[in-house]
């Protein structure tokens, strides 16, 4: 049974997902969701994903959702081909763990509500920004940039100098907003953060990723 | 090798690493307190181990270590062999462990400790709780607890019928709005997640920590 995802790919989580699968060539089949119809919220992707979110991750073992556990199973399972996204010592593997927490618990929380509020807010529902929510935020990002900017000056990549899973964890948000946000300034106005940014996002795995569907 | 904790025993994310370390059945460590009334994780030479001021941060060797749930992580990584196995027995189960543990993080955590910092720590500064703030935070929270009742009422534990890390990362905070907090009633109405929570804090490593922590009952 060939791997699928379910999701859509402007979701970012579901872009993290297929990066990751990239990395690892792991070949595998989009399954669309259709959310503008309210697909996620009904009983047949519920029990998929009983919190109604993409992307869900299925192979002939397991079906999973949340796309970091996702991710980490897929670096963990192909362990033997592709990019090792947990480097290649258990001490390195702990830091690859640290800043994929960091990820999770200091950069998205003060990215993604930029994302909704500048972008995403009025795709979905027309309205413009709540402008209290995104000085907030802005002022939270601003503070993790200067950490990462101060680790980005010591190594090439977060974990170290090797690309990891916990780089690969900041795409998604990161791209929409470089491109959508009107604030990209916050990352281009950071040497060690924009080249490490540059870098990146320039990976193959993650140009497949956004220009998938593509011709 | 000594694993050094830098943090404060009754701090819910020193208390996640805590409850690893009893769950492993790991001797060899030692707990570094930081006062945190005086800022102390807050100064330069604290922000040199630990760049964004929180607690806690671990030492083992030459490895420095900080996010409670990377430190949990790799304390079972490092181990395997004793203790509760807190990641189930096969690649499966660890996968499940794995999306509960990130379920956890993304959806439990951020409504409770909204909620906890309002109802308990806030006070402790002289700061008032934002009465909506805490209402709508605990309206997300029970969304996410109906979600848990039905999957309890389908496996004893979240990532199935073995206590795992998954579980564990829930038991601080759980601990700190039930029973510092008061505010239990959430809880007490969805009976399997009435029963899970119980037999989390009833667990010997649970006691454990809330003797530690001064909160022992």
């Amino acid at each position: 049974m060939a791997v699928k995802v379910y999701g859509i790919p402007l979701s970012t989580a579901t872009r993290n997902a297929m990066a990751t699968l990239y990395e690892k060539g792991v070949e595998f089949e989009l399954v669309t969701v259709n959310m503008k119809e309210g697909a996620h919220k009904r009983p047949e992707h519920l029990k998929l994903n009983p919190f109604g979110k993409v992307p869900v991750y299925q192979d002939e073992d397991v079906t999973l959702f949340e796309s970091r556990a996702i991710n980490r199973y897929i670096s963990t399972k192909y362990e033997g081909q592709g990019t090792p996204l947990f480097g290649k010592t258990p001490s390195e593997k702990a830091l690859v763990e640290q800043w994929i927490e960091v990820e999770g618990q200091n950069y998205y929380p003060a990215m993604s509500p930029l994302n909704y509020q500048l972008f995403f807010k009025k795709m979905f529902s027309g309205e413009g920004p709540d402008e209290a929510i995104v000085a907030t935020n802005v002022q939270k990002l601003n503070a993790v940039l200067d950490i990462y900017e101060a680790r980005l000056a010591e190594s090439k990549y977060l974990a170290g100098d090797f690309f990891s899973l916990a780089d690969l964890s900041h795409y998604a948000q990161t791209e929409y907003f470089m491109k959508h946000s009107g604030k990209s300034d916050l990352i281009t106005s950071r040497p060690h953060v924009a080249s490490w940014w540059e870098d990146i996002s320039n990976r193959s795995s993650w140009q497949k990723t956004i220009t998938y569907g593509s011709s | 090798m000594t694993i050094t904790i830098h943090g404060s025993p009754k701090s819910t994310c020193t208390g996640r690493v805590l409850l690893t370390l009893y769950e492993k059945e790991v001797q060899d460590f030692e707990l570094v307190e930081i006062d945190l009334s005086k800022g102390e994780h807050k100064s330069p030479e604290f922000l040199k181990h630990q760049p964004f001021g929180q607690i806690p941060y671990v030492v083992k060797g030459e490895l420095e270590l900080y996010e409670s749930r990377a430190i949990a992580r790799s304390v079972a990584e490092w181990f395997p062999n004793q203790g509760t196995s807190l990641y189930g027995t096969t690649a499966h189960e660890k996968a499940l462990v794995e999306q509960w543990l990130e379920v956890e993080a993304q959806n439990y955590n951020p409504p409770i400790s909204t909620i906890v910092f309002h109802l308990v720590f806030a006070p402790m500064f002289g700061l008032t709780a934002d009465e909506a703030v805490v209402a709508a935070q605990t309206a997300k929270l029970e969304s996410v607890l109906d979600i848990y009742e039905k999957r309890l009422s389908e496996t004893k534990y979240l990532a199935g019928d073995f206590f795992s890390l998954a579980d564990l990362s829930h038991i601080t905070y759980s601990f700190y709005l039930i029973k510092i907090a008061q505010k239990g009633a959430i809880y007490d109405s969805r009976p399997h997640v009435k029963a899970w929570i119980d037999s989390l804090f009833a667990r010997p490593s649970t006691q454990k920590w809330l003797k530690l922590a001064g909160f022992a009952q």
